[in-house]
């Protein structure tokens, strides 16, 4: 994977003569970023492979015996609960409500980066807007369209807003990457007599390649981890994505949850997220970055 | 000649722009207009589901609704708290990542992860850590550090389960902030702090006085995705608490949800969606207010 980041600048204080005071109390708080980030997944983790007993002991089991062990609840999640579908759901919904939203926010922003059009600032404006709206503030309406043309129960009904509300954050960060690409080599390609549309595909594309990636695993994570429009407009249960499956695992009920599953959903809906993490961390960092800072 | 190179210039470039345009439209721009419309008519079971003008009468409903005051309460408490102890704890995330040690990448890697896992499914996970029969956060404080005897029904209670989903929305978000905070610290210049050093300034000093400064806007801009994030939140909510008990963590947002969906009142729940709307549009506009002014105070600094 390579990278269009500069490499990162160790911005720390000089490290010569230290108070030892000062050297633990940072590794302290690192212990405690550690245990904080990590505890409830880690938590999460556990329970999964712990079986029911051990689940429901009194004093909580941290350190399970040997046959206190089981995938059991794993294995009841893709046997019964047909796991597998709603992961089928939401990489499907997710992968391809990113790609469009590259396919359309990309040429936006490189038309917003370097083209002189009127109605540019106004439409910066916007989007830099419209990426604070919550969207309980919009799934009112979007109902009622979903509800018109019939796509209720369709995976258009959760593809359109995913494209849509990735659109705002894929034009920041591919605007500010335009604008930091070399002028030199469109200017050329325009001497070469390309034109707009050919220069882009032939010479621009190409180098942009990295800001695509960055760009379309942020839209992923945030489709893939979407709740409210997966749960209005998609009733039918074997169309449902993984975070809807899951809560409604838990039932609307208190009594008898099946907590042994529910962690296993929990893991298994998180894992690609986190894997996307741990070799994506720097374009992850990169992108939020550029997408709210630099807009 | 040249006028030809230019329009083709806008030519293409309302081309290019125009696909992302006309979702954007679609998607944001229609569902908030059509909240505006819809919300001076009633449009619910009494009236057969179908739309009949009645002017303000949603917003003199809205006036007088308890529910609807309680939701706008406990969302900004909800807000207010999470944002700052967000703001602190992100803050101090970010000084820490910022040190050099060995094994930085990998401790930066995993203190983004709350923010990219899924809001619903994290929900779920401390669900189960404050459930009160088999919750660990029970068995710890038992156990561990004996500051109760009983178990405590932690989302059973009103005061406890506001500040428990608040604990969770601070777990899922500091990384958020703290990833914000950390790119504007490595964007201070080092220089900086050695004559500042040299001018005997302690390292508190220097925080104030020159971190702190140069630091606003990413803080302001942080914040400003945080407010509006906590102000709509929903999902970590809906999946935690349900709203409860007794509606003690019921949101706006929860309130819209169910006006629509279970209420099946199509009128009211746009009005509710217009004041949230306009709450946030104008918190939005004061921030950025604030934040034009502080960007020019820290250039100032800068120059």
């Amino acid at each position: 994977m390579t990278t269009t980041q500069k490499p990162m600048v160790a911005s720390s204080n000089p490290t010569n003569i230290r108070p030892t005071w000062v050297q633990i109390t940072l590794w302290v708080a690192i212990a405690f970023i550690l245990i904080f980030s990590l505890g409830p997944v880690l938590w999460e983790l556990l329970t999964s492979i712990k079986t029911n007993e051990a689940i429901t002991t009194d004093p909580v089991v941290y350190i399970p015996a040997l046959d206190q062990y089981t995938f059991q609840h794993y294995i009841d999640l893709f046997a019964r609960n047909h796991f597998h579908r709603y992961l089928f759901n939401s990489a499907f919904v997710a992968i391809i409500s990113t790609v469009l939203c590259l396919c359309i926010g990309a040429p936006a922003a490189y038309a917003l980066a370097r083209l002189r059009i009127p109605g540019e600032q106004i439409i910066l404006a916007v989007v830099l807007v419209v990426t604070l709206f919550p969207y309980i503030l919009l799934f009112l309406g979007l109902l009622e369209l979903v509800r018109a043309a019939g796509l209720a129960n369709n995976y258009l009904a959760l593809i359109i807003p995913y494209t849509a509300i990735n659109l705002p954050l894929t034009i920041l960060v591919m605007r500010s990457f335009f604008q930091q690409l070399p002028r030199d080599l469109e200017d050329s390609a325009k001497v070469d007599g390309y034109n707009t549309l050919q220069m882009l595909q032939q010479i621009v594309l190409p180098m942009t390649l990295p800001a695509l990636a960055t760009t379309g695993i942020l839209a992923f994570i945030f489709a893939w981890n979407e709740y409210i429009f997966a749960l209005t407009f998609i009733t039918r249960e074997s169309m449902q994505t993984v975070p809807v499956a899951a809560a409604q695992l838990a039932g609307t009920t208190l009594f008898d949850i099946p907590y042994g599953p529910l962690a296993a959903a929990t893991i298994v809906g998180t894992l690609p997220l986190i894997l996307l993490v741990l070799f994506f961390q720097r374009q992850i960092v990169q992108g939020l970055t550029s997408g709210s800072v630099k807009g | 000649m040249k006028d030809t190179i230019r329009m083709r210039e806008i030519r293409t470039g309302w081309l290019l722009v125009l696909p992302a345009t006309l979702v954007l439209l679609l998607v944001y721009a229609y569902p908030i207009l059509r909240a505006f419309v819809l919300s001076v008519f009633t449009e619910n079971l009494s009236t057969g589901l179908n739309a009949e003008f009645s002017g303000f009468s949603n917003y003199t409903r809205m006036a007088l609704d308890g529910r609807f005051w309680s939701s706008i309460w406990n969302t900004s408490i909800f807000t207010a708290v999470s944002l700052v102890i967000e703001l602190v704890l992100g803050l101090g995330f970010a000084l820490v990542l910022d040190q050099t040690f060995r094994g930085r990448g990998l401790v930066r890697t995993i203190a983004i992860l709350p923010w990219a896992l899924p809001t619903a499914l994290i929900a779920l996970a401390w669900r189960w850590i404050f459930n009160s029969e088999y919750g660990v956060w029970n068995d710890m404080l038992m156990n561990w550090v004996p500051l109760i005897n009983d178990p405590v029904n932690w989302l059973g209670d009103p005061t406890w389960a506001m500040i428990c989903t608040i604990a969770a929305d601070v777990w899922k978000t500091t990384s958020f902030v703290s990833i914000l905070l950390l790119a504007g610290l490595q964007s201070i210049p080092q220089d900086l702090y050695e004559a500042h050093a040299i001018d005997g300034a302690s390292r508190w000093q220097s925080f104030r006085q020159i971190t702190l400064p140069l630091l606003m806007p990413q803080i302001l801009i942080a914040m400003l995705f945080r407010f509006a994030q906590a102000f709509g939140i929903f999902d970590l909510i809906a999946v935690m608490t349900g709203g409860g008990p007794g509606g003690a963590t019921e949101m706006v947002s929860l309130y819209i949800y169910s006006t629509v969906m279970r209420y099946l009142d199509f009128g009211y729940g746009a009005a509710l969606v217009v004041v949230t709307f306009l709450i946030l549009i104008a918190v939005v506009a004061v921030a950025i207010a604030y934040f034009n002014k502080a960007r020019s105070a820290a250039t100032g600094v800068d120059a």
